[in-house]
C-alpha cells in the first residue's frame, strides 16, 4: 500500500464482491462491548477427550457462512479429520483473557481450550511463563509455509510453539469528505479539520508506535526515554483537546457516527470501513511508517497429548494455502501462509493482488514490529501510557 | 414424641444460608483482596507476579497518584444523585398519587430499562448524543450549541449517561415511601389551614424521605464506583476511579494497586455514607 495510492481505491473494485464479514461489523463497538458482557458468561466445553478440540480466537476472525451459521473451513477440518473442533470467540483483549485463565495455568489446570490466539506481544509472555507447549513439528508439515519476515519472531526464534493465525497492520483511518488529500503523517493527522475528533488505539506497541516513527525512531530498538517522550506526546494532544478517545475496536462506530474523522486504527477494520461506506473512508500506512502485530495459534501447557495432538492438526490446516486463502478472503487481515497469494488467484482474484491481504515488499519495509520488552518495562510502559489516557 | 427443634437454634439455621453465601463471595474475596493490596512485585519475575511485603505504601502512592480520578468519580456520583432525584421525585410522586388506573402500567415503565444490559443502553445513549444522533444537530440548528461542540467525550454525556442509568434506583424507593403515606395526614393539613406547598413541605417531603435516603444511597454507591459511562460516553479527561481500577487490574497487571484503590474507595463511600445519614437523621430506615 504505497502512500500515493492509497487503499481505498481498490477497497472499492472489491466492494460489493464482498459481504461477508462487512456487515457484522457495522455494529463493531456494540459488539466488542457486547463481548464484555459475553466474556463474563465464560464458555469452553468441558470435555477433553481424544476427539475434540476447543479453540479461543477473537470475534469475526474465521470465515462464516451466515446462511448455515457454519464455519466452512472448520467444518471441512472436522470432516476430513472426525475431530470435533469446537470455535470459541472468546477472545476480547488479551489481558483480559490473561487475567481469566492464568490461575488455572499456574495450578496446571485445564483451562477449557487447547488452541489459544494471542497477539505477539503476549504470546510471549505465554512462553516466557511456561505456559505453552512445544510442537511436534512432525504433526505440522505445512510449518514451513510461514512467510519469511514471521519466520523468526524474538519470542520464539524458530516457531517452536507458535504460529502466527493473522497479522494486523496499524496506521491511519480517516473520513475523506473530512481530509479530502488523506492522512499520511502525523501532521496530517493533527491537522485543525481534525481537532477534537482523532481517536487512537488502546493497543500501546501500535498507537506509540506510530508515534514514534513519526519521530524518527526506530521501535524495533526504542529506549525508555523515547517511548515516554512519545507518550507525553500524546498526553498533550489529550490534554489540548486534540484526540478525543483511546479505545479499542470501537473507533470504528465513533468513525461512521461522525465523532471520529482520524484515527490510528486497523488495516482488517478499515478494509470493512472503507467498502460498506463506498468511499466515505480510508486507510494508508503512514510515510514515517505502521506497525504489524500478528495473532498467534498456540497450544497451552493445560492441554492433554489428545488435545495437543489435535490442536496441532488443526494448525496445519490452517497453514494449507487453500484453506488460508479461504480463511484470508473473508478476514482480511494480512494472511501469513506462503502460497496463499497463488490460491486466491483461483478463487477471488481480485483480492489477490489487496494490499490489505498480501502487502507487496514496498509495503511490507514500512511495516515495523515494536521491541519485545521486558517484565518491568512492561508494567512500566503500560502505566505510563494508561496514565496519558487518564487512567 | 414428635420432633422440635430446640427455639434457639432456628434463628441459626435460618441465617445459615446468608452467612455461607457472604463468606464465600464477599468475605473472602475481601479478605484476598486486602492480602493483594500489599504486596510488590517479586524482584527479577514476571508481569503480574507479586509478593507479599505489607507495602501499606500502596494505599499512599495508590491515591495521591489519582487524586484527580477520585475527586471527579464523587463530584460526578453526587451530581448524577441530584439530577436523578430531581428527576425521579416528581415521578414517583405522580405515580404514588396521580396516576390512578395506570400506576402499575407506569411502574412496569420505570424498571422496563432493565430488560436490556446496562451496557448496550450506554451504547444506545452515545448514539443518541453522537455527531449524527438527534440531538446534536437539532441543537445546532437552534443555535443552542455552536458547530464544534459536542456533547459525547464530555462530563455533561458521563453524569447524563449516569443519571439515566440508576435513574430506577431513585424512583423505585421514592415510589415505595410515597405510596405509604397516608392520605389522612395530607387531608389534615388541609383541614389545619395549610396551603399546597407548606402541605408538600412538612408533610410529605418528611414523610417520604425514608425513600429519599435510601434512593441517594442506592443511586450514590454504585455511581462512585461506575466506569462503564465514563469509558463508553466519556475522554481521557473525564475518567473516573472504576477506569483506573480496571486499568491497573487488566492493562498494567498491577494488581496490588488496583485492590488498594478498591479498598480506598470503600472507605471513601463507607464514610461519606455515615456521615450522610447521621445528617439525614434517618437511623431507623437504615
Amino acid at each position: 500500500m504505497a502512500t500515493e495510492r492509497s487503499l481505498s481505491l481498490e477497497a472499492r473494485s472489491i466492494l460489493g464482491a464482498r459481504i461477508s464479514r462487512r456487515g457484522v461489523l457495522v455494529g463493531a463497538g456494540g459488539l466488542s462491548a457486547a463481548g464484555l458482557l459475553a466474556a463474563c458468561g465464560g464458555s469452553g466445553a468441558s470435555k477433553n477427550d481424544a476427539k475434540t478440540l476447543r479453540w479461543a480466537n477473537w470475534p469475526l476472525y474465521l470465515d462464516f457462512d451466515s446462511k448455515t451459521k457454519k464455519y466452512p473451513t472448520l467444518e471441512k477440518f472436522k470432516k476430513q479429520t472426525g475431530i470435533d473442533a469446537q470455535y470459541f470467540e472468546d477472545y476480547n483483549d488479551n489481558d483480559e483473557f490473561f487475567g481469566k485463565v492464568q490461575a488455572q495455568l499456574k495450578l496446571g489446570q485445564d483451562i477449557g481450550y487447547d488452541v489459544v490466539t494471542p497477539t505477539d506481544w503476549m504470546a510471549a509472555r505465554w512462553i516466557r511463563l511456561g505456559y505453552t507447549q512445544k510442537f511436534d513439528l512432525a504433526n505440522i508439515p505445512n510449518h514451513g509455509n510461514i512467510l519469511d519476515s514471521l519466520k523468526s519472531p524474538s519470542y520464539d526464534p524458530k516457531r517452536e510453539s507458535s504460529l502466527t493465525w493473522q497479522g494486523i497492520m496499524s496506521g491511519f483511518g480517516w473520513n475523506t469528505a473530512k481530509n479530502p488529500k488523506g492522512v499520511r503523517t502525523l501532521d496530517d493527522l493533527f491537522a485543525p479539520q481534525n481537532k477534537g475528533k482523532i481517536v487512537v488505539l488502546t493497543e500501546m506497541r501500535d498507537t506509540i508506535g506510530i508515534i514514534l516513527m513519526s519521530q524518527g525512531v526506530d521501535i524495533t530498538k526504542v529506549t525508555e526515554d523515547q517511548f515516554m517522550n512519545a507518550v507525553d506526546f500524546m498526553a498533550k494532544k489529550i490534554a489540548d483537546g486534540w484526540i478525543r478517545g483511546v479505545k479499542g475496536n470501537d473507533y470504528a462506530q465513533d468513525l461512521t457516527s461522525g465523532d471520529a474523522t482520524a484515527v490510528i486504527g486497523w488495516s482488517g477494520d478499515m478494509f470493512i470501513l472503507a467498502s460498506e461506506n463506498a468511499g466515505k473512508f480510508d486507510f494508508a500506512i503512514p510515510e514515517s511508517g505502521g506497525t504489524i502485530s500478528g495473532d498467534n495459534l498456540m497450544i497451552p501447557s493445560t492441554a492433554s497429548p489428545a488435545g495437543k495432538a489435535n490442536g496441532e492438526k488443526l494448525i496445519n490446516y490452517y497453514y494449507d494455502p487453500t484453506v488460508a486463502a479461504e480463511v484470508a478472503a473473508y478476514v482480511n487481515y494480512v494472511c501469513p501462509v506462503k502460497g496463499a497469494q497463488a490460491e486466491m488467484e483461483k478463487i477471488a482474484p481480485e483480492l489477490a493482488t489487496s494490499e490489505y491481504i498480501f502487502p507487496t515488499e514496498k509495503t511490507a519495509a514500512r511495516l515495523h514490529v515494536f521491541r519485545s520488552l521486558t517484565p518491568d518495562e512492561e508494567t512500566k510502559w503500560a502505566q505510563a501510557f494508561q496514565k496519558a489516557q487518564g487512567n | 414424641m414428635s420432633f422440635t427443634l430446640p427455639k434457639v437454634r432456628v434463628p441459626y439455621l435460618l441465617l445459615f444460608p446468608g452467612f455461607a453465601f457472604l463468606f464465600t463471595f464477599f468475605i473472602l474475596p475481601i479478605a484476598n483482596l486486602a492480602q493483594t493490596s500489599t504486596q510488590t512485585p517479586i524482584p527479577g519475575g514476571d508481569t503480574g507476579q507479586y509478593q507479599q511485603t505489607f507495602a501499606f505504601s500502596n494505599y499512599l502512592n495508590a491515591f495521591l497518584d489519582n487524586r484527580e480520578q477520585f475527586a471527579r468519580s464523587f463530584i460526578y456520583a453526587t451530581l448524577a444523585t441530584v439530577f436523578a432525584l430531581a428527576i425521579a421525585y416528581p415521578l414517583a410522586y405522580a405515580i404514588a398519587f396521580k396516576s390512578g388506573k395506570f400506576k402499575n402500567i407506569f411502574l412496569v415503565l420505570v424498571v422496563a430499562p432493565f430488560f436490556t444490559s446496562f451496557l448496550l443502553r450506554t451504547i444506545a445513549w452515545k448514539q443518541i448524543l453522537g455527531e449524527e444522533g438527534f440531538v446534536v444537530p437539532t441543537l445546532r440548528n437552534l443555535h443552542v450549541m455552536g458547530q464544534s461542540t459536542t456533547i459525547t467525550s464530555t462530563a455533561v454525556a458521563v453524569v447524563a449517561g449516569m443519571t439515566y442509568n440508576f435513574l430506577p434506583f431513585m424512583t423505585l424507593p421514592l415510589y415505595a415511601s410515597l405510596e405509604r403515606i397516608d392520605p389522612r395526614t395530607i387531608e389534615a393539613s388541609g383541614d389545619l389551614y395549610a396551603n399546597g406547598i407548606t402541605t408538600f413541605r412538612r408533610v410529605t417531603v418528611p414523610l417520604s424521605l425514608p425513600g429519599v435516603v435510601a434512593g441517594t444511597l442506592l443511586t450514590f454507591i454504585p455511581a462512585a464506583g461506575d466506569y462503564v459511562n465514563a469509558s463508553i460516553l466519556g475522554s481521557p479527561n473525564t475518567k473516573m476511579i472504576g477506569n483506573v481500577i480496571e486499568s491497573r487490574y487488566f492493562k498494567i497487571v498491577d494488581y496490588p494497586t488496583a485492590a488498594a484503590l478498591s479498598f480506598t474507595l470503600m472507605a471513601a463511600i463507607l464514610i461519606l455514607v455515615t456521615l450522610y445519614i447521621r445528617k439525614a437523621g434517618t437511623e431507623e430506615l437504615v
